[in-house]
């Protein structure tokens, strides 16, 4: 797979049915490939990460960005997507 | 294949991002403008105006793309040009006046909010460009909206001119008058300099210094609310151990300074100079260097213990930064603009912090006394004494110090200036009654300081 085509979406807030779908679906209408999903209860928080491959995606990063903001506006989440390289630049040497 | 980060890291990243005001403060364009010299002041100007918005036409469009590829905001895309003293030496000023408004053109044609390099270097005496650009300073501010100018009084090697202090306290105060419908916002963008850097990113002071390249991509970082938030989680650590807390968090925010810097000198194809490691606040909630003195355990900042306070965080934020950047230059520091900083806008506010307890508080930082109002009717001596006081720090310690201070038009202390934006708002502070007027009419230079016996 390309270096440098994954992306970091997190996914914060109340648990509720319907997150991992709801998520996933626009993922894949995008062909953005799901490689890891790991989720957490943090102070009765429900915290999600997932990492993506969007070496082959139909969206370019800022329409992807608007759109998971409207489905976490839907479902009362907070989600963010971010490009591997700032994790990798601060947490790895 | 499993995440190759742990939770807790991805969201501790994602936390400074969304929660604690993290973000690129400026991706600042340096470029080479002398050899734009030509006859007058409108060919050179036109000349500047050309290699401006060649040079940098894709700046702001490149930031833009990087903030949103990675999701990091970049708060400002700035240019910085070579001192134009230099460029148009042997114009006169109405000379230099044209090759102001090009510059605020170009800024404006390529979208950049302010242009630092309207500057003249002499820390040990003018020369006839020198004079003409400083003549030129007070309506240059006042006929341009991003123009911004700095002086170089003295230097740790040479002395400082105090031909030029005396000089630029009546500068300051034309500066005030020119612009004194809008609280003497003119002066905001006005800098008077002792060891001033040549590859500071950030504004009113930044210039592309004689040692530089052509052109070359600075970066500043911000981030004082990320350490807030990390002093803030523990209260009960010794002061050593909030060092090294402090550092790795100053690591951290410098890393992504670092990316950033790379990716952007990559896409617009020119060399990355340096990351500034300043700490630098906005007037956003959360967003102050005051706070996190506070948090340390002071309980306004400008109470005794304030200095001590902020050298430690200084030299822990140069620590962690230092190891994180290929090259770090700049300022590099925490910054402690008055206005620019909710924290020391309501300790100035309560009379907690006086500019006396700010200057001792500059010799263990960057940079300065930064956007200081004083009262309106404030003289030109006391304006000049207290940059000759700055400028002395900065000489004896060898450190870059600096003077942003706006002699407030009409206002008394107590009363307030508000410049809106990132500029901020502030109170106005008293200054010592006592005159300097008969030092300062001495004028002359203080000779440079012997670099042994360091006591």
């Amino acid at each position: 797979m390309e270096e440098g085509k994954r992306l970091i979406i997190t996914v914060l807030g109340h648990d509720r049915v319907g997150i991992i779908a709801g998520i996933s679906s626009i993922l894949a209408e995008a062909n953005i490939n799901i490689l890891d999903i790991n989720q957490t209860i943090l102070q009765g928080f429900f915290a999600m990460v997932m990492v993506v491959d969007s070496s082959q995606s139909r969206l370019d990063i800022g329409e992807l960005r608007r759109r998971l903001h409207e489905k976490g506006r839907e479902l009362g989440l907070e989600i963010t997507v971010q490009h591997e390289d700032i994790f990798k630049f601060m947490h790895r040497i | 294949m499993s995440t190759r980060f742990s939770i807790e890291e991805i969201l501790e990243t994602v936390s400074m991002l969304n929660v604690e005001n993290l973000d690129i403060r400026t991706i600042t364009m340096g470029i080479n403008i002398m050899e734009c010299r030509d006859s007058d002041g409108d060919k050179t100007g036109r000349k500047i105006y050309d290699k401006i918005t060649h040079y940098a036409k894709n700046l702001v469009k490149v930031g833009e793309e990087i903030e949103k590829e990675y999701g990091i905001r970049i708060v400002n895309k700035r240019v910085a040009v070579s001192p134009v003293a230099l460029v148009g030496e042997g114009l006169g000023r109405e000379d230099f006046l044209r090759i102001g408004q090009y510059l605020d053109k170009a800024a404006e044609e390529i979208g950049v909010n302010f242009l630092g390099g309207f500057s003249a270097l002499v820390h040990k005496g003018f020369t006839r460009g020198d004079l003409a650009l400083i003549d030129a300073i007070p309506e240059t501010l006042a006929l341009t909206e991003r123009v911004c100018a700095s002086v170089n009084v003295g230097t740790t090697r040479s002395g400082i001119n105090m031909d030029a202090v005396y000089q630029m306290g009546k500068t300051i105060k034309e500066t005030a008058h020119l612009t004194r419908d809008r609280d003497g916002i003119g002066c905001a963008k006005l800098v008077v300099f002792c060891n001033a850097v040549e590859d500071n990113p950030f504004m009113a002071g930044a210039f592309h210094g004689t040692g530089e390249p052509e052109c070359t991509i600075n970066i500043g970082i911000s981030g004082p609310g990320v350490v807030l938030n990390v002093v803030r989680k523990h209260p009960d650590a010794d002061l050593g151990t909030l060092a090294n807390i402090i550092k790795n968090t100053a690591f951290k925010i410098t890393r992504m300074g670092e990316l950033v810097g790379r990716v952007a000198s990559r896409k617009l194809n020119v060399p990355f100079g340096i990351v500034d490691l300043s700490l630098a606040p906005t007037p956003a909630l959360g967003d102050s260097v005051a706070n996190i003195l506070e948090a340390m355990g002071l309980e306004k900042v400008g109470s005794h213990g304030s200095t001590a306070a902020l050298a430690m965080l200084n030299d822990a934020v140069k620590k962690g930064g230092a190891m994180a950047s290929s090259y770090v230059g700049g300022l590099s520091g925490a910054f402690i603009p008055v206005s620019e900083d909710a924290g020391m806008i309501e300790a100035a506010r309560e009379g907690a912090l006086t500019i006396d307890k700010l200057e001792a508080m500059t010799s263990v930082c960057s940079v300065g006394l930064d956007m200081i109002a004083v009262p309106g009717d404030t003289p030109f001596y006391t304006i000049a004494a207290i940059i000759a006081d700055e400028a002395a720090i900065g000489m004896i310690n060898r450190k870059t110090t600096a003077v942003r201070i706006i002699p407030a038009p009409g206002k008394k202390a107590g009363e307030w200036v508000e410049f809106g934006g990132l500029l901020g708002r502030a109170p106005v502070m008293p200054v010592n009654p006592h005159s300097a007027e008969n030092f300062i009419n001495r004028k002359g230079r203080i000779p440079a300081p012997i670099q042994a016996l360091n006591n």
